[in-house]
């Protein structure tokens, strides 16, 4: 999983079956320190509740489509939290 | 699997229902010469820490596996500690 920050959203009315009511958020993918890295991708909403401006994680490939309720779905992408605090060590002792 | 280094956590209230009540680590990918690589967010089945070298396994079948869950929304788990890590012959520091 990895964190992203919710940019925009995508409508869109004809869909592969299966999709219908799933909401897409634009994201754009962060690095551990929250800086924006990589292209931005649309991802599933599996939450219904995430939202523009919000720091969520994703998870990728397959297992995407299994956060949603129907999980045989072309999705390769899904917000499955919002993130409360991101606590990082900056200097780990070796 | 990846070995890695366990570099912070990640709290989330609202996720998807599996994820409730489990701990998220950030952890550092490492490549062969044990520099940082990208990172994970991953579920921690291993009671892992902050500074721990830990091996991340990152594919959905086996960590459903892990979790016994035949669905579910899950790719990177910590499964393990390591205590001692050799490349080409030499030692490599591990916490």
């Amino acid at each position: 999983m990895q964190l992203a920050t919710v940019i925009g959203s995508v409508v869109a009315s004809e869909k592969v079956p299966g999709l219908e009511g799933v909401r897409f958020l634009v994201i754009q993918p962060l690095d551990k320190k929250q800086q924006p890295s990589g292209s931005t991708v649309v991802a599933a909403d599996a939450l219904h509740t995430a939202g523009p401006g919000q720091l969520v994680f994703f998870v990728s490939s397959r297992e995407a489509a299994e956060a949603l309720e129907e999980r045989w779905v072309p999705v390769d992408h899904a917000i499955v939290g919002i993130v409360d605090e991101v606590n990082l060590v900056d200097e780990v002792i070796v | 699997m990846k070995v890695a280094r366990v570099v912070g956590t990640v709290v989330s209230t609202v996720s998807i229902p599996l994820l409730d009540g489990q701990r998220l680590l950030v952890c550092d990918l490492q490549d062969v010469d044990g520099a940082t690589a990208g990172y994970t967010i991953a579920i921690d089945v291993v009671d892992a820490g902050v500074g721990d070298t830990v091996l991340i396994l990152d594919e959905g079948n086996s960590a459903r596996q892990v979790l016994d869950l035949e669905h579910g929304a899950i790719r990177a788990l910590v499964v393990g500690i390591v205590d001692e890590l050799v490349v080409d012959g030499a030692s490599r520091t591990v916490v």
